[in-house]
């Protein structure tokens, strides 16, 4: 019997920020002064708000500690635990204000948001299948197969409105019936964890903090179309993932929750993990199956649809991560309450990865229909140093921006799509005034680039074309002719290309040429940056009067660019300057401008 | 696995587990005073003697917490009780009298009046 339980963050951003550290000193300080009896340490998946980890939360009184050092605890311990004292200095702001402490629940990262697939993260010990258990763990799966029948199943993830949350936003159910009309004497039940946008890591999260969700999810999943082998399909550079998952795997085969005649009613279903290399494209549903089958990752022409001739040429269902997340919640609290989340279309929640340029960065959840004002001011606290939000990156190399002017847009699918962005899998970048819109539709560019695969043509040599077109306006070489040509050749990409990758790869282009227009055409006709960010319309100048000759960026200067004498003013020679900056960080007088 | 039960089984075996981490929610609080002066006077005991008590009696809704110094140090272990909005405070506690305001007292919603601060003896 512990009477206290000390979670501390094990998600990957904390594990890089030394939380295991943090756990060897807890499990080193309790034994020193006698509390291991009383007190237990556990390494949980992420809490989400990673911009303050390491987090170390002390139950029952839920006392959330964050940026915690090894060095700190100590103190925790000889205070808070042995002395019960909470450790003031550590909390979290928001949570110690006026000198009362305020619950987690209530604070402004947390209030706004609603757990669903994200229930069990940093409250469970995503290694020990019991706790799983105990917070009503494989309680559905249970209830599945024991007293419902397949068609029964399927239509309650129907009845729930829940849409895939990989970024297409295909009803789950639906794909499940179709696959389940399908006659075969094997089928397969996938899961997509190859989250490649950059930026994104709702799906890593959830299987490093809660990976036995999904795998009871995949065994419902397995029963309602008549499954008995499923697959998921994840990258190797999620170590923490791959390794949780396998452990659960084990346990869940050790429990016989995976296996033969899983709870006595005749139904089998196993899971193996297969890993993938990193190729971007693997995410796509087609090229993640030839993957599998120790194929190239590329895609295959559809029709034939997975749910017909899928892995290994047999009906296939695929989901993502986060949409296997909340089947078992939809299966204990039933569809109706699923699906009064939400808005008209899209039900329930989505997991965001917020990013760029704001305060809190991390993990959040929030019922589908929230405000990205909501998202960006009062969960994400605000842009920080004090600049303009410009615009908000979704859906990746496959999304757009939502500019300022639309933050009050409700998040969902159709509402996304209809100001041209998406879903997406759910990164959310925020950008502020110091981005350039043309650089940033040439990062995502630069990365499908990369990324295509090659097997099409319209991806693989339209999207490089489309790039040479970006680079053209950065380097200040652009005609206003461009722009028509960029978005002939996009509309051409989109409209040509075979899979998901090479379709959207256009939208980012598309939708800041849409919302920054103007943007491009000072990039083109007036030759400048308004961002400041394109090196090549840039130039640095010294401002006379201003200029002390303090000789600092002389010194400063990598390419003796910076000429003057000492008290007299400087000049920078535009022909040899690398525009690295330094000089206009370090002057101390503002003397020196970009323009 | 081979049934509803076994599941069943393990979930009652996590309550505790599930109850310490759940019940920042719950109208009733315990809160031990853990100072200096508590920890020698016995406070240990009786915070765990609380804990096993609800563990053992299964009882929902109450959270077990700890506190520093509460001020009469002479009157050490001290627990206070809140009960929504109403405070009742023990004194000089023994794992024994621990048993009866589990008891009385969380169970049976009267407060044992002998071992309040107010009828304390010196």
């Amino acid at each position: 019997m512990f009477r206290s339980h000390i979670m501390v963050c094990g998600g990957t951003g904390c594990t890089s920020s030394n939380s295991e550290k943090i756990i060897e000193a807890f499990n080193r300080e309790l034994a020193e002064n006698g509390l291991n009896e009383e007190v237990k340490v556990i390494k949980t998946g992420c809490f989400g708000l990673c911009a303050l980890g390491p987090i170390v939360v002390v139950y029952p009184e839920a006392t959330f500690y964050s940026m915690v050092k090894p060095e700190d605890v100590k103190e925790i311990v000889e205070e808070h635990l042995l002395k019960g004292r909470v450790v003031k200095r550590l909390l979290y702001d928001e949570t110690s204000q006026n000198d009362t402490v305020t619950s987690l629940n209530d604070t402004e990262f947390y209030k706004h948001q609603m757990r669903i697939a994200l229930k069990n993260c940093g409250r469970i010990d995503p290694n020990n299948i019991d706790e799983y258990i105990g917070y009503n763990g494989y309680e559905a799966l249970g209830k599945v197969l024991t007293e419902m029948t397949p068609e029964q199943v399927i239509q309650i993830v129907l009845d729930s409105g829940l849409r895939g949350r990989g970024g297409g936003g295909f009803p789950t159910g639906r794909k499940w019936s179709l696959a389940a009309m399908n006659d075969a004497d094997q089928k397969y039940v996938c899961c997509n964890a190859d989250e490649g946008d950059p930026g994104a890591f709702m799906d890593r999260s959830i299987l490093e903090g809660d990976p036995h969700s999904v795998i009871e999810a995949m065994a419902i999943a397995g029963y309602a179309i008549g499954a008995t082998k499923g697959y998921v399909y994840i990258r190797a550079e999620y170590p923490i993932a791959v390794q949780r998952l396998q452990k659960a795997i084990d346990d869940a085969r050790e429990y016989e929750l995976l296996g033969k005649n899983i709870f006595d009613s005749g139904f089998d279903f196993d899971i193996d993990i297969k890993l993938g290399a990193g190729a971007f494209v693997c995410g796509e549903e087609t090229a993640l199956m030839n993957s599998i089958e120790g194929n190239r990752g590329e895609p295959r022409p559809r029709p034939p649809f997975p749910a017909q001739k899928g892995l290994f040429g047999k009906p296939t269902i695929l989901n993502n991560v986060e949409t296997y997340a909340n089947i078992p919640q939809i299966i204990l609290k039933g569809p109706k309450w699923f699906s009064s989340i939400g808005t008209e279309k899209s039900k329930g929640t989505k997991v965001f990865a917020l990013g760029g340029k704001i305060k809190h960065t991390g993990l959040v959840e929030i019922p589908m229909g929230t405000t990205l004002r909501t998202v960006i001011e009062d969960i994400g606290g605000g842009i920080p140093n004090g600049k303009q939000f410009k615009a908000a990156q979704t859906g990746g190399p496959s999304g757009g921006c939502i500019p300022a002017s639309l933050i009050d847009t409700p998040i969902d699918y159709d509402n996304l799509i209809a100001i041209g962005s998406m879903m997406g899998s759910g990164g959310l970048i925020i950008m502020d005034e110091d981005t350039c819109m043309v650089d940033i539709a040439k990062f995502f560019l630069e990365f499908t680039v990369e990324e295509s695969c090659g097997k099409c043509t319209p991806c693989r040599v339209g999207t490089k074309r489309l790039l040479e077109l970006l680079n053209k306006i950065t380097s200040g070489n652009g005609t206003i002719e461009d722009l028509e040509k960029i978005e002939i050749l996009s509309k051409f990409i989109k409209e040509n290309s075979q899979c998901g990758l090479g379709q959207t790869a256009p939208n980012p282009v598309l939708s800041t040429l849409r919302y920054f227009r103007n943007e491009y055409v000072a990039h083109i006709v007036d030759k400048k940056c308004p961002a400041g960010v394109c090196k090549n319309l840039l130039q640095y100048r010294i401002v006379e009067d201003k200029c002390r000759g303090c000789t600092l960026c002389k010194r400063l200067c990598p390419a003796s660019a910076i000429s003057g004498e000492v008290r007299n003013p400087h000049f920078i020679d535009t022909s040899k300057c690398v525009k690295c900056g330094a000089c206009f960080a370090g002057c101390k007088f503002g003397a020196i401008v970009k323009e | 696995m081979k049934s509803l039960q076994e599941l069943q089984a393990i979930r009652d075996k996590m309550k505790a587990t599930v109850n310490t981490r759940d019940n920042q929610n719950c109208n009733m609080r315990i809160v031990v005073g853990m100072a200096t002066c508590g920890i020698a006077a016995g406070a240990r005991p009786v915070l765990n003697k609380f804990n096993e008590e609800i563990l053992k009696r299964d009882i929902q809704g109450v959270m077990v917490s700890q506190t520093g110094c509460i001020g009469v140090c002479q009157y050490e272990p001290i627990a206070e009780i809140y009960d929504g909005d109403k405070k009742t405070t023990y004194v000089k506690l023994t794992p024994e009298k621990v048993e009866r305001i589990v008891a009385e007292h969380i169970i049976g919603k009267t407060p044992v009046t002998e071992f309040e601060i107010g009828e304390v003896k010196e």
